[in-house]
């Protein structure tokens, strides 16, 4: 479904990934793990548009995505959560869910998939009408997931989705991942906890310093000595 | 000094208010989606006033008459002037963006001094003319017309931004460019439509101000630097801001005028600015 091969990504003079290749199969749950500034974000703002690659190529679905604008890939089905949710602050919980079924492709049948996200997040629908900057961690980050969800996607891409939630709502979210999972949404995510990435996760990669240094199933990377090297420093 | 003078100065206050009101919204709505001051507001407003001068000179067409035609020539030269200029500037250096457009305002003031002569003209006999009394109270029709206009042109606005799709992308281009973006919006449409709607508005603002006011290349700078005031006053961003500020703007400056002395009606909404901006620096309904 997604193929990256050979990617290297630059800002300005200063590169920050080098020679990356992964893929997604349809339906599968993988995760990115590494640890902070490996260019784990710098990799998925690249395949959802919001980065532009230097060299190498990104196919969805079998067309080339790379160097296309990120409201373009969006209407084909590849949505892109962001680290933090950067959800609209100052939006209502509807609006913002609203507005995550934007894109031409995904408006035709907007009123379905909002009810669907209802249904997935009963909590966004008692808030709906609250702005979303007012909205615990954990909602702001089900609002997040639900605006992507409205752009009806096969691929999501999830950056950190349990950064800064408290331990029980982060089970909660991994929960959810596996649950939009089961819908038929492939799912690409970042997680720097390798433990709770590879409970949900059928595979991983392994970044560190730009550069992919391991990739393999959830039963081979746990068991991985060099796993343990990189997180632990062991 | 009676009833009727301070009611009367009230009014008036109010009614120049709305139409401060609806320049300010203008700005504030380029520069809270962008963060991008547009320096030539006025000359925009000053060329919305020439146009409806020359409709009226060349086609006898009434200011009144004229608003959509200026609205849609300001419009289309707000998206211009995004496209031929901010554009490039996007993310230049504060400097570069400052005088990107203030070199513009000079260039378009200038413009209208070569072309058109720094003469004062006025145009001689709009549709609405005359005053009423209303319980001892004299309002000028023009004055109450420009003002009802801009009312209405401000709820029209309003309701497109918080009620309507496009309105709905203005604000998340605004709130954060590139979550909208990975929602399908375009932002550089956006800007471009945001630079439309800012420019027309002043237009219309400008047009109406037609059948009262003087117009000459300089007329622009003191309902610019007012407007300035006002968005700064009530909160970068944000139209009720920009309303409540308009009004209070327009009532102080009469009241003071009235009670201390006109010429020092300035000084006193300038202090005002001040000390409110002194005391909340993002302005009265600002976020940031």
């Amino acid at each position: 479904m997604l193929d990256v091969a050979g990617l290297e990504v630059a800002y300005g003079d200063y590169q920050v990934i080098w020679d990356v290749s992964l893929h997604v199969a349809a339906g599968e749950i993988v995760s990115v793990l590494g640890p902070n500034g490996a260019g784990k974000s710098t990799v998925l703002n690249t395949i959802s548009g919001l980065c532009r690659p230097k060299a190498g190529r990104i196919t969805f679905k079998g067309e080339r995505i790379d160097g296309l604008p990120p409201y373009e890939i969006v209407g084909r089905r590849l949505a892109h959560i962001m680290e933090r949710r950067r959800v609209f602050p100052y939006l209502t919980v509807r609006q913002n869910l609203w507005l995550g079924g934007y894109n031409p492709s995904a408006r035709k049948e907007r009123a379905q998939t909002l009810d669907f996200v209802f249904e997935l997040f009963p909590r966004l629908e008692e808030r709906e009408s609250q702005l979303a900057h007012s909205l615990s961690g954990g909602e702001q980050q089900m609002l997040a997931l639900g605006r992507g969800l409205m752009a009806r996607p096969e691929l999501l891409l999830v950056d950190e989705p349990l950064l800064g939630l408290a331990p029980a709502v982060a089970a909660d979210m991994m929960r959810i991942l596996r649950q939009i999972n089961e819908t038929g949404v492939s799912i690409l995510f970042i997680e720097q906890n390798v433990q709770t990435a590879l409970s949900i996760a059928d595979r991983g990669y392994v970044l560190e310093g730009g550069h992919l240094v391991l990739d393999g199933t959830a039963e081979e990377l746990l068991a991985s000595a060099d796993v343990k090297r990189i997180f632990l420093g062991g | 000094m009676t009833t009727e003078i301070i009611l009367q100065t009230i009014i008036s206050g109010l009614l120049m208010g709305f139409i401060y009101a609806l320049v300010a919204a203008g700005l504030s709505l380029i520069f809270g989606l962008m963060e991008i001051v547009n320096f030539a507001h006025g000359e925009f407003m000053m060329l919305s006033m020439y146009a409806a001068f020359w409709l009226y000179t060349f086609f006898g067409l009434d200011p009144l008459l004229s608003i959509p035609i200026c609205a849609a020539l300001l419009f289309g030269l707000g998206v211009a002037t995004h496209y031929g200029i901010i554009r490039h500037i996007l993310d230049a250096p504060m400097m570069v963006q400052i005088t990107a457009t203030f070199g513009l305002a000079i260039f378009l003031r200038s413009l209208a001094q070569f072309l058109w002569t720094p003469d004062f003209r006025t145009i001689p006999d709009p549709i609405v003319a005359g005053r009423i009394e209303v319980m001892g109270i004299f309002l000028g029709v023009p004055q109450l017309v420009a003002s009802a206009g801009c009312v209405l042109a401000f709820a029209f606005l309003y309701l497109f931004i918080s009620r309507t799709e496009t309105g709905l992308a203005l604000q998340a281009t605004a709130q954060d460019r590139e979550a909208a973006s990975l929602m399908g919006i375009r932002p550089d449409r956006m800007y471009a439509l945001g630079w439309g709607i800012g420019s027309a508005c002043v237009a219309v603002a400008g047009v109406l101000l037609t059948s009262y006011y003087f117009i000459f290349p300089e007329v622009g700078l003191i309902f610019a630097l007012i407007a300035y005031v006002t968005v700064a006053m009530g909160g970068f961003g944000s139209l009720i801001g920009a309303l409540v500020a308009g009004v209070l703007i327009g009532l102080v400056e009469a009241l003071g005028g009235l009670l201390i002395d006109p010429a020092f009606k300035y000084v006193i909404v300038f202090s005002m600015y001040l000390g409110i901006v002194l005391v909340r620096p993002k302005g009265l309904f600002g976020r940031y």
